[in-house]
């Protein structure tokens, strides 16, 4: 069902709201024992799937974590929940015969999106590949490391979530705690998600992260413009990844994803797919574009192209 | 409600009664089982950072003994088809003895999956009305399905029995034959599914073939059946239980054609991936020759492939098959060989190389160890303890009293020594 439907009409089973009454009332009893400090926690531990949340439930949640975050950042922080918009199918494009393997994309995004920094967890990885065998990812190097880049006789491949369209992470979710928003934006609900990590066997790209450690993120780094489907900060214990900055591109004006902004060269497009005057369109159209594995069959929304 | 308040008053007098022997199993089991405890304990604080997981490599050991695992608990049960083909005498002991090895196995399956999960207090999220399982979409929902359901089947189907055999009166046939009929499906079911998980993912073409399911079940048909032989062994020798060395033999003839097939269906998967040497013979390169310089599970995959070799020759050649010292050593062979296929073998190469090349060698961390030997502890523990009851209701030892509701222990020892094997 998608999304939108769902939350427009409030489908909810009955005997499901009368459970979870009976537990959070068993949860109180539990939480007898201060009380104040773990009514949150309970809260938290007791919300619903992103999807079923009433207007006014929603509304609360947001406001708790503002008022978590802000006192644990020590800086006002903002949660949204920037709804999809009509007519919107986000799609990308990047150049290879442009991108010249410099990560600031990586980084870009590690900012933006308040990915940890440690350890480490990197939305976007940057492939080094070599000419003479082309894309061949059995030969692929993430982790080069010369003086200059781009080095002779390689090119470079920025991976990051393709947006399938047909995507076997969120099939794979053994409770819904992934799925595609009406714009086709593939995104987790941190709060729902168990970690399984079915979802990360299943995608193809190697997108998906995992925080095997609670997050590293400096309160001096925290980005506070934030997205509750997007880059809030994350618990220990779940998935994450690239939402195409869905605190952004949804915004009205949109704007363009972090690691289109940070690169250097113009290597990477964004826009709206359904827009036949957009960019992304015409390089589609008009240039020589590529699926990464399209045998696989996840229609992805993200596209390869060399533009000389 | 009498009735069954004194069964399960007698059942606890009995666990807490027994042989020194007895006595030392069980602590050593709750010791091992309190060092694993302790150890997921820290899991949980740190994070699941503290094992050797990580985004190229997001499964390992925990899920690795999960898939071994469900192989026995299936096999355990489908030894009751051969019971009832051979007309095994004292059919009922043995299937009971195959249903609790499975809710076992079950339990230790299920505490695997915890351990393995990053947010295990969210569990509820899995539970139909309350949460939300993605039913019929995800195979891992799928699993909870089945594997929920096999260990129910084989609580009930084992407590009914036991329960009639303690007030004396042969069980319902009308109610156990078709329960434990229905358990065979439920068990290919089970390994069916597992397989399945795997399977499904294109992005895994280690895990992508559609020989992948027929392999598990021949695999498990070896490794379930070969425990069973060296427990049948045990109990014998132990207890006053009696199985007849024919039965065992006849277990381990079955040994030999599954794990022929098993052999047959791997070479069908190797030829295939190096005679057509797609980029998808990457991860079997890895598995069995390393790539790229990446060789740790090189050591494994031979040490299985001869363990297992060794195995079906002994298996197969009715002398050394009808000789305990050979048998014995065949079953641990095969036990340790399908152990790293169907667990290491099976996990790691599925996501080593990763999907964009990359290779990282995975190694399980001693918290992962811990956790895991806690794990075996505890399944090894719920088995003991249905033992200790179910051996006594078999042998007649504790049974109900004249009276109808009080129990008769007559058993306290458990473990009793034999006179033959006290010289
Ligand atoms: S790239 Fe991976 S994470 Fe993104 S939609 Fe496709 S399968 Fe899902
Ligand atoms: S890790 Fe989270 S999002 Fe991924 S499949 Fe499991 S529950 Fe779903």
């Amino acid at each position: 069902m998608p999304d939108k439907e769902t939350r427009e009409q409030k489908v909810f089973r009955l005997s499901r709201r009368k459970a979870l009454k009976s537990l959070a009332a068993a949860a109180g009893a539990l939480a007898l024992p201060g009380k104040d400090a773990s009514a949150s926690f309970w809260e938290s531990f007791f919300q619903k799937n992103f999807r079923e949340l009433r207007k006014d439930e929603l509304q609360k949640i947001l406001a708790r974590m503002e008022r978590e975050y802000s006192a644990q950042y020590g800086k006002p922080v903002k949660v949204k929940a920037t709804p999809p918009r009509e007519g919107v199918q986000y799609g990308y494009a990047l150049d290879l015969s442009r991108c010249i393997g410099c990560r600031r994309c990586v980084y870009g995004c590690v900012k933006e999106n308040n990915q940890s920094r440690d350890p480490q967890i990197h939305w976007i990885r940057v492939l080094q590949l070599n000419k003479e065998k082309g894309v061949d990812l059995e030969e692929a190097e993430q982790y080069y490391n010369p003086a200059k880049v781009p080095e002779p006789g390689h090119f470079y491949m920025p991976v990051q979530c393709h947006m399938c369209k047909n995507p076997p992470c969120t099939k794979v979710c053994p409770v819904q705690a992934t799925w595609t928003e009406s714009d086709g934006l593939v995104v987790v609900d941190y709060n729902w998600c168990i970690g399984c990590r079915y979802c990360m066997a299943a995608c193809p790209y190697g997108a998906r992260h995992f925080n095997w450690k609670k997050p590293g993120l400096p309160a001096a780094e925290l980005n506070p413009d934030t997205h509750i489907l997007g880059n809030r900060p994350r618990p220990v214990g779940v998935v994450e990844k690239c939402t195409f900055c869905i605190q952004r591109t949804r915004e009205n004006p949109g704007r363009y994803p972090a690691c289109v902004e940070a690169c250097p060269v113009g290597a990477r497009k964004f826009g709206n797919l359904l827009d036949p005057d957009s960019e992304i369109r015409y390089i589609i159209e008009n240039k020589r574009v590529f699926i990464l594995k399209e045998d696989l069959n996840t229609q992805p929304k993200f596209f390869y192209f060399y533009a000389t | 409600m009498k009735m069954i308040w004194e069964f399960f008053k007698g059942t606890l007098v009995l666990v807490f009664r027994g042989s020194k022997a007895y006595y030392a199993w069980v602590l050593g089991l709750l010791l091992l089982m309190a060092a694993g405890a302790a150890a997921y304990v820290y899991q949980i604080q740190a994070g699941l950072i503290v094992t050797a997981m990580r985004d190229q490599v997001s499964w390992g050991f925990y899920i690795s003994n999960f898939t071994f695992l469900v192989g026995v608990a299936a096999a355990a049960v489908l030894l009751v088809i051969p019971a009832y083909v051979y007309h095994w005498k004292p059919i009922k002991e043995i299937a009971v003895l195959g249903e609790m090895l499975a809710v076992s196995a079950m339990v230790m399956c299920l505490l695997f999956v915890t351990v393995d999960i990053g947010r295990p207090e969210r569990f509820w999220h899995l539970i139909p009305k309350i949460g939300i399982l993605n039913f019929p979409q995800s195979l891992l929902a799928w699993d909870v399905v089945v594997l929920n359901t096999y260990l129910v089947l084989n609580l009930v189907i084992a407590v009914f029995i036991l329960y009639n055999l303690y007030h004396r009166r042969e069980p319902n046939k009308s109610f156990t034959t078709p329960l434990i009929l229905f358990s065979i499906p439920a068990a290919v079911s089970i390994h069916t599914v597992t397989a399945f998980l795997y399977n499904g993912l294109g992005a895994r073409p280690f895990w992508n073939a559609s020989i992948l399911a027929p392999r598990f079940l021949a695999s498990a048909f070896c490794s379930g059946p070969a425990f069973m032989i060296m427990l049948f062994q045990v109990i014998r020798k132990y207890t006053k239980t009696e199985i007849k060395d024919e039965a065992i033999f006849k277990v381990a003839e079955l040994i030999a054609y599954s794990m022929f097939l098993n052999l047959f269906l791997l070479g069908a998967e190797v030829f295939k991936e190096y005679y057509s040497d797609t980029i998808h013979l990457a991860p079997m390169k890895y598995l069995f020759q390393g790539l790229h310089g990446h060789s740790s599970l090189v050591p494994y995959i031979w040490t299985a492939m001869i363990f297992n070799v060794t195995a079906f020759i002994l298996f197969l050649i009715p002398k050394t098959r009808e000789n305990f010292v050979t048998l014995n050593i065949g079953c641990v062979l095969i036990f340790i060989g399908v152990y790293i296929e169907k667990g290491m073998g099976l996990v790691i190469p599925g996501l080593a190389p990763d999907v964009l090349g990359e290779i990282y060698d995975y190694s399980p961390t001693g918290i992962e160890f811990l956790v895991t030997i806690g794990i075996w502890a505890t399944g090894l523990f719920v088995y003991t303890m249905l033992l200790r009851v179910a051996i006594p209701i078999l042998n007649g030892d504790f049974h109900v009293g004249e009276d109808g509701v009080t129990p008769v222990i007559a058993d306290q020892m458990f473990i009793l020594q034999r006179p033959e094997s006290r010289g």
